[in-house]
């Protein structure tokens, strides 16, 4: 019995100072709002962390698999054989608005309206700016190479080998074991800077050519006499790459962009209500921007990991 | 900490992570050869490279949670309860990895037995192509 009656002293001394069971203290010492961002995120971590081990997995299920570096080798204005530079700018304009959003979160601090608003604005700016150059990224896979959710043109020599000409003759094309190719669609040709292959017109009806097989979505496999290994002397056909690496291309990079376009109009949103001086007048002052300071932090953070995955290794 | 020592550290960050970035890239391009060229040809360098590479990685993650996002000046409680669960994630790459690895194993061993497969049968039609003219051909009433 004395135990019970001092457990009910407790909990009415808590009461009385409006303690813990009331909700008068914060847990963490942080408020619920930020607390439940961290939350979110986290769950939003595992989220994308799946995705990332979803392609680590099928990677490492693959014999083959494309070269980062020679899928995404364009930029815009024409640059070719540029290998990752337009994705490091990318990653720039991330770090960049991470750091501008950490200027309005200070400025917040100090209840200075009009800084917020500015630094708030150039963080908009990175984003869509960032928003800008994968929506180019996007249309030179899909609408130049031709990459899309179960196509992928982008496949890897497994031997060394000579490509066949158009009439079935040797070339003095050669490459190696582990050379990367792309397969064009029949007629386009591989572009004038590539320095390969003649332009002359050919026949591209589906089906069997001596130097190339049209297929039926109208790309054009190369022919080629293998030179090394157990398949010497033997005409072998470009095979396409991986299947899954288009999906898990689009679907994690979009993912991402699409965390990246809710920021983006969250973030504008924040702004145009601190510019109206809603955060001046509330007892919490700007915490909305530092809550939505977090969950930009994390699209950036999360991009570290994408760019690591898909660009780097 | 004052205004002006906060204003400076985040641009000491900015610095810091575009600095590690471009150390990345160069990594990257150095792994697969395109700066040296022979380099891209070295198995271990690659594997070193990759090490490298996600050790960066982690790193410009951890300078963001900490200092952008100001997990330093949070409760231990409250980086704990955040950062913790993520340790699972260890286990989920282990897994999934070997997983993925036993499935190219797998078809390999797949493809093979079908080579196999079709050189027993090449074979079996040979011997059969031999003894035709002597094969008196039963109907079957089963």
């Amino acid at each position: 019995m004395a135990t019970t009656d001092s457990v009910t002293e407790t909990q009415e001394t808590q009461e009385q100072q409006g303690g813990s069971w009331k909700g008068g203290e914060a847990p963490f010492k942080a408020s619920y709002g930020k607390l439940m961002m961290w939350y979110f995120l986290l769950s939003d971590a595992f989220t994308f962390a799946g995705f990332l081990i979803a392609y680590g997995a099928l990677r490492f299920s693959s014999p083959t698999w494309p070269v980062p570096d020679f899928v995404f080798s364009t930029a815009p204005f024409g640059v070719h054989d540029a290998p990752l530079i337009f994705v490091t700018i990318m990653s720039f304009l991330l770090i960049i608005s991470s750091v501008t959003m950490v200027r309005a979160v200070q400025e917040g601090h100090r209840e200075n309206k009009n800084g917020v608003v500015f630094w708030m604005l150039l963080t908009i700016v990175g984003g869509a700016g960032f928003l800008g150059c994968q929506a180019w990224e996007w249309t030179n896979l899909i609408a130049t190479e031709h990459m899309t959710v179960n196509t992928n043109p982008f496949g890897t020599h497994t031997q060394a080998g000579v490509y066949l000409d158009a009439e079935g003759n040797e070339t003095e094309e050669t490459f190696e074991m582990g050379d990367s190719y792309l397969i064009h669609k029949a007629g386009e040709g591989h572009g004038a800077d590539h320095g390969e292959g003649d332009h002359e017109e050919h026949d591209y009806s589906v089906g069997e050519h001596p130097g190339y097989v049209v297929n039926e979505q109208g790309f054009l496999q190369r022919k080629f006499l293998v030179t090394d290994g157990p398949d010497e002397g033997e005409v072998m056909v470009q095979q396409f790459g991986p299947k899954a690496f288009g999906a898990l291309f689009f679907f994690i990079t979009g993912f991402h962009g699409f965390h990246v376009l809710s920021g983006v109009v969250f973030l504008f949103i924040i702004m145009i209500n601190a510019a109206s001086g809603l955060y001046m007048a509330r007892k919490n002052g700007h915490e909305m921007v530092e809550k939505i300071g977090l969950y930009w932090h994390f699209v950036d953070l999360v991009w570290v990991f994408v760019f690591l995955v898909f660009y780097l290794l | 900490m004052s205004y002006e020592e906060s204003k400076k550290l985040v641009y000491k960050g900015l610095v810091l992570l575009a600095v590690v970035t471009l150390i990345e890239v160069f990594f990257s391009l150095l792994g697969k050869g395109h700066v040296i060229e022979s380099l891209g040809d070295i198995t271990w360098l690659g594997y070193l490279i990759g090490l490298i590479l996600i050790a960066l990685s982690l790193y410009k993650a951890y300078y963001i949670i900490y200092e952008f996002m100001h997990m330093r000046y949070e409760v231990k409680g409250l980086a704990l309860s955040v950062l913790l669960p993520t340790v699972l994630l260890i286990w989920a790459i282990i897994a999934f990895f070997q997983e993925g690895t036993s499935w190219k194993n797998r078809r390999q061993q797949i493809e093979e037995k079908d080579k196999q497969e079709l050189k027993e049968d090449k074979a079996k039609e040979e011997l059969e192509g031999l003894r035709n003219e002597e094969t008196i051909e039963f109907e079957y009433r089963g």
